[in-house]
């Protein structure tokens, strides 16, 4: 019997449990799937627990429901990874020997890579990228008596890129709503030069935060927070003083990566852009947000490598030609606050355009532009994680690859650099 | 592309001043973009960081990232501001000769 065998249940493990199941013979391979716990989040629906409208018990299921008959779930902590001899090795000692091995174990928020962060952890600096956090955050924002909440993105690259401009799009509504918004201050600080990486989705995106009168602080790299003053020092000595800083510390991948000495600085796996293998070892791939590659780290970037690692893990075994076919293909929804989204469609070489999508003309989402259909969208998408996506099944009209049809190049913004 | 004249040396550079073709660069290029970034001179300290981008970029294909230059222990972060004022990371991109770093998305 031969062994693959999956690290990480989350997203892109789940998807991978689901579509392998169906490709690999039950007489002749085992598939084992390992996490450190049963909590399966929903991961995009933390941005929604700060201002009430989702609490955990919306968001979270037990990973085991997710996986297919015929999979083995381990809960367990790994230690390592033992490339040289094919096996997982377990905190316990024990180890587990595999054919082929899929990484998926995801990124988190390393707050203590800053220094002086953690001085005013979950009191004046918040995060919402965790469960623990998303909740504290919320009762923080309750409490919050006024003055000024700054948003703050720490280092590139971080999970769902956008997210902190829809929590700042958020607060800025709520506020509204509560007639609270005269007696705060919205600042959004980023290491980029704009509110995103490439240029015409950072112009579109830009334009919203001046039009919700959000100050943008751009290039802005963090050499430490002074909690005591409650400001944010940056290495070229400009300084940006806070009451709640809402922050998006430094993502890095699993720490299990590094002490296997198979990461980058980030701890992120190379992997190789279009097949998905790991760039040193034949018989690790990775998937998710654990790669190292230029797409997004999003649920979204998962389910399009899914299809594609499938077929590649595949060939693999029957010793064909792997297939290199990822493009890098992302999509997300962008909530823009007042029930509307707004949704983005890209990969490695096309910037997000506007346009109708999936359905060109027809659409019936817009494309780069807040719609109420798009908001509609993101909400109906918690059901689709749960039981379209994480199954693996296809999403109708969405295909892996990146389609250019409906989409057009705004003719004055092309060429141009990211202001 | 646009063309850039720098003392006798003629380069292919994108919409930003990021060279086109890394085998257009030269150290005379290097030191004449950096004077139209705001560094007189380029110091020895510049081109211990130069060097090795170019050594990452031969090994991986990819310019190292503010992290990894200071995790390598070539330079400190706080250094590097100091070396290359303003943004770092594109700065010394520029002045190596190498393609506008790809921010992450």
């Amino acid at each position: 019997m031969k062994r693959l065998v999956i690290l990480g249940a989350g997203t892109a493990g789940t998807i991978m449990a689901n579509l392998l199941r169906r490709r690999l013979l039950r007489s002749e391979w085992a598939i084992t799937i390992i996490d450190r716990d049963n909590d399966h989040y929903y991961q995009p629906g933390f941005l929604f627990i700060p201002f009430g409208f989702y609490k955990r018990a919306d968001i979270v299921k037990p990973r085991s429901k997710f996986l297919p008959r015929g999979v083995e779930f381990i809960v367990s902590e790994v230690d390592r990874i033992d490339p040289a001899a094919n096996e997982v090795v377990f905190q316990d000692g024990s180890r587990i020997a595999y054919d082929y091995l899929i990484v998926a174990t995801g990124a988190d928020i390393v707050p203590s890579e800053t220094p002086g962060m953690l001085d005013g952890w979950r009191d004046t600096i918040h995060d919402f990228y965790t469960p623990d956090g998303a909740e504290a955050l919320a009762e923080k924002l309750k409490a919050f008596p006024g003055g000024r909440i700054v948003i703050h993105v720490n280092e590139t690259p971080i999970k769902c890129p956008v997210a902190p401009l829809e929590f700042a799009f958020f607060c800025d509504w709520c506020l509204r709503r509560h007639h609270r918004r005269d007696k705060i201050d919205l600042v959004y600080v980023t290491p980029l030069p704009g509110a995103f990486t490439k240029p015409v989705a950072s112009k579109a995106l830009g334009k919203l935060l001046e039009e919700k009168r959000i100050e943008m602080v751009t290039d802005f790299n963090a050499e430490r927070i002074d909690a005591a003053a409650r400001r944010i020092v940056g290495y070229d000595g400009r300084e940006v003083p806070y009451d709640l800083l809402v922050t998006v510390p430094t993502n890095m991948g699993s720490e299990m990566i590094e002490r296997s000495g198979l990461g980058n600085e980030f701890r992120f796996l190379p992997t190789e852009p279009n097949t998905l293998r790991s760039k040193k070892h034949e018989r690790i791939f990775a998937i998710g947000d654990a790669t190292d590659l230029p797409t997004s780290k999003a649920g979204s970037v998962a389910h399009f490598q899914a299809e594609i690692l499938a077929e590649n893990v595949v060939r693999a075994i029957e010793g064909r030609p792997l297939e290199p076919a990822f493009d890098g293909h992302s999509n997300c929804f962008v909530e823009a606050g007042k029930g509307k989204a707004i949704l983005i469609d890209f990969n490695y070489d096309v910037e997000p355009l506007p346009g109708r999508f999936p359905i060109p003309v027809l659409g019936p989402m817009p494309l780069l532009k807040p719609s109420r259909i798009n908001h509609w969208g993101k909400l109906a998408f918690r059901w689709i994680y749960w039981h379209v996506l994480l199954p693996g099944r296809p999403i109708p009209f969405v295909p892996s690859r990146m389609r250019m049809a409906g989409k057009r190049r705004p003719a004055e913004e092309s060429g141009g650099g990211a202001k | 592309m646009a063309q850039k004249q720098y003392g006798t040396a003629t380069v292919e550079v994108d919409a930003e001043g990021f060279m086109a073709d890394f085998l257009q660069w030269t150290r005379d290029v290097a030191a004449a973009i950096a004077k139209e970034e705001g560094i007189a001179e380029l110091t020895a300290a510049h081109w211990k960081v130069i060097d090795y981008i170019h050594k990452e970029f031969k090994e991986n294909g990819q310019v190292p990232s503010i992290r990894k230059l200071n995790k390598s222990g070539v330079i400190s972060t706080k250094e590097l501001y100091d070396l290359f004022p303003g943004g770092p990371a594109k700065k010394a991109a520029k002045i190596s000769g190498m393609k506008k770093p790809e921010g992450c998305v």
